[in-house]
């Protein structure tokens, strides 16, 4: 791959990583001072703090690599919807708190391997953002398997209300895995990793996990994707004007 | 201040002659700044107090996520999103620490819990004024975390061991809560003039209501001396304003905002400045449910704590099926 290619891959694979980040944190920060227990309003907060952090980091990098002197913030909240390149799960709406713990389970469940395997990035940088986000994940995916399991096999109520936000979210967890030619070159340049191998531990965690949580899904159920490429749902469009409004209604000014 | 007008026993306070030798053991220890652990013989009225006080506290803490939290989806940079999330973190993690110092009295979470809801508790009345632009994500740290360190520096010593430890920590994280409010603050004014403008009607709305947090003159109140004699409250709601106006209008002043009382005036006597009268009944108001947003405040608390039972049972449910099984596998 030429020098300018694999930076085009590069940029879009640290906007992939960034966005996710960015939007998912985001959609969580939403939560705080409105989740069930008190414990969930702190540990919500930690979580997106988590991502806004690692955001932060993704979208810095992203914009070095690009060199035209756009910053992390620049990316964040100067950006349109169609540039951004978060996959369509993390922006789908809060709903009630099952979906969003389903939500951040599918999520978290290929987070953190794919930046375990990030951490292996023939890039430096890659593979040090990645090793510092992997520690946070980790506890990301403990606190939302443990609540999959626990709700899943809990009342009537709660398990009905988790199968009900899987019903909703399965189809979007698909695009995580779906590999496209950009992370196919990643792939073979050494910066990236294979996501047919991670899709496959994915299933493999999923069937195990999901069968603890008594809760199931549709395998071949149609996957819905095309945030990776900048075609989002119709929610993206709605999270980018609250977010970017101070920076959009005061160019120029510093906060 | 957290915790406005907590009444005590109401009765006056005894002197050491009028108490049965328990109480005067008591009183003797908090005479000699020992500090009151859970366990140990206390009068009725000092739980009560306490259980109020820490509690109030408690609430406003769980409460004060909701003004700031409004704008965590709006900050404007992402590192300023980071500080308030931390921020508002903080704040409900005070509000667990609280929460566990009230129920080494005797009381549980849920049952605190109940009585926010229902109206029968007490927060904090700055809670119930809105946040209209970022400049009051600024006022609030600045001012409202501020006035709370006034309070609060105090409560360290506290008689009571676990409200007083818990304090301690509380004080820490607050004083970076202040510099990061006023940090917002020196950005807004140096920067564009919509930006100064709007750091100006941030201090014109926030000033009034933080004179508030430190409830009306108790100098007569009994409730006060009460819980002065008990080593709870240092100082008077007066003192500590006074100490507040002393400390933020110079800061106000090093802002290049101008703080919005006609009658602020440096009294080279008293070496201290001067100012109005706060409008009480403003505050009583806001204390009765009226104030701009008491319905949105605890509609959103009451929204959270119903929408959220099914998920609290859930767990339950887990736990027990959990604990049958164990008990069948043995």
């Amino acid at each position: 791959m030429a020098a300018r290619e694999h930076d085009q891959a590069l940029f879009e694979l640290a906007l992939r990583m960034g966005d996710n980040a960015l939007i998912l944190g985001q959609r969580v920060s939403a939560w705080c001072g409105h989740a069930p227990v008190l414990e969930e309003d702190i540990a919500l907060a930690n979580v997106a703090l988590d991502l806004i952090g690692q955001a932060s980091l993704w979208l810095g990098f992203a914009g070095e690599i690009e060199g035209k002197g756009r910053s992390a913030d620049n990316l964040a909240f100067l950006r349109a919807d169609r540039a951004f390149r978060n996959c369509l799960l993390v922006e789908q709406p809060n709903g009630d708190f099952g979906h969003t713990l389903v939500r951040q389970f599918l999520f978290d469940a290929w987070h953190l391997p794919m930046l375990k395997a990030l951490t292996s990035s023939s890039h430096e940088r890659v593979a040090a953002i990645a090793a510092k986000s992997a520690k946070e994940a980790t506890y990301h995916l403990e606190r939302s398997e443990d609540f999959i399991i626990r709700l899943g096999d809990g009342s009537d109520e709660s398990h009905r209300r988790m199968q009900d936000a899987l019903d909703a979210l399965w189809p979007f967890a698909g695009e995580l895995t779906c590999a496209d030619e950009i992370d196919v070159a990643l792939a073979e340049s050494g910066a990236g990793p294979d996501l047919v191998a991670i899709g496959a531990e994915y299933k493999d965690y999923m069937e195990r996990t999901l069968k603890e949580a008594t809760l199931t899904v549709g395998w071949e159920a149609p996957v819905r994707k095309g945030g990776k490429t900048g075609d989002h749902s119709e929610a993206l469009g709605h999270i980018l004007p609250e977010m970017q409004w101070l920076q959009r209604s005061h160019p120029g000014a510093v906060w | 201040m957290y915790a406005q007008m907590v009444k005590s026993t109401g009765e006056g306070v005894k002197s050491l002659e009028e108490m049965e030798p328990q109480e005067r053991a008591f009183q003797e220890r908090i005479n000699a700044d020992v500090k009151i652990e859970p366990k140990e013989w206390m009068p009725e009225g000092y739980r009560k107090t306490l259980i109020r006080q820490i509690s109030q506290h408690a609430h406003s803490e769980i409460v004060g996520q909701l003004p700031e939290g409004n704008w965590i989806t709006r900050a404007p940079t992402l590192e300023r999103k980071m500080i308030l999330l931390a921020k508002v973190q903080d704040e409900a993690g005070h509000g667990l620490y609280l929460y566990c110092a009230a129920e080494t009295l005797g009381v549980s979470r849920d049952e605190m819990t109940e009585q926010l809801l229902s109206g029968k508790a007490k927060y904090s009345s700055i809670f119930n004024y809105p946040t209209l632009t970022w400049a009051d994500i600024g006022a609030i740290g600045w001012l409202v975390d501020g006035a709370a360190i006034m309070n609060q520096v105090p409560l360290q010593r506290c008689s009571f061991g676990p409200y007083s430890r818990a304090m301690i920590r509380i004080c820490k994280e607050e004083s970076f809560h202040q510099r990061q409010g006023y940090d917002i603050m020196m950005k807004l004014v140096k920067g564009t003039p919509e930006q100064k403008e709007m750091a100006q009607d941030a201090l014109n709305r926030w000033w009034w209501p933080s004179l508030m947090m430190f409830g009306p003159s108790d100098t007569d109140s009994v409730h006060s001396a009460q819980s002065m004699a008990w080593g709870i409250k240092q100082n008077s709601n007066d003192e500590l304003r006074q100490k507040f106006v002393d400390q933020t209008v110079p800061q106000a002043e090093y802002l290049g905002l101008n703080v919005p009382d006609p009658d602020l005036k440096w009294n080279d006597e008293r070496k201290s400045y001067d100012f109005g009268e706060v409008d009480w009944n403003e505050f009583y108001e806001v204390l009765k449910g009226n104030g701009p947003c008491n319905a949105e405040r605890m509609a959103a608390r009451r929204k959270a704590w119903d929408d959220g039972a099914w998920f609290r049972e859930g767990l339950m449910a887990h736990a027990r099926k959990k604990e049958t099984r164990k008990m069948a596998a043995e």
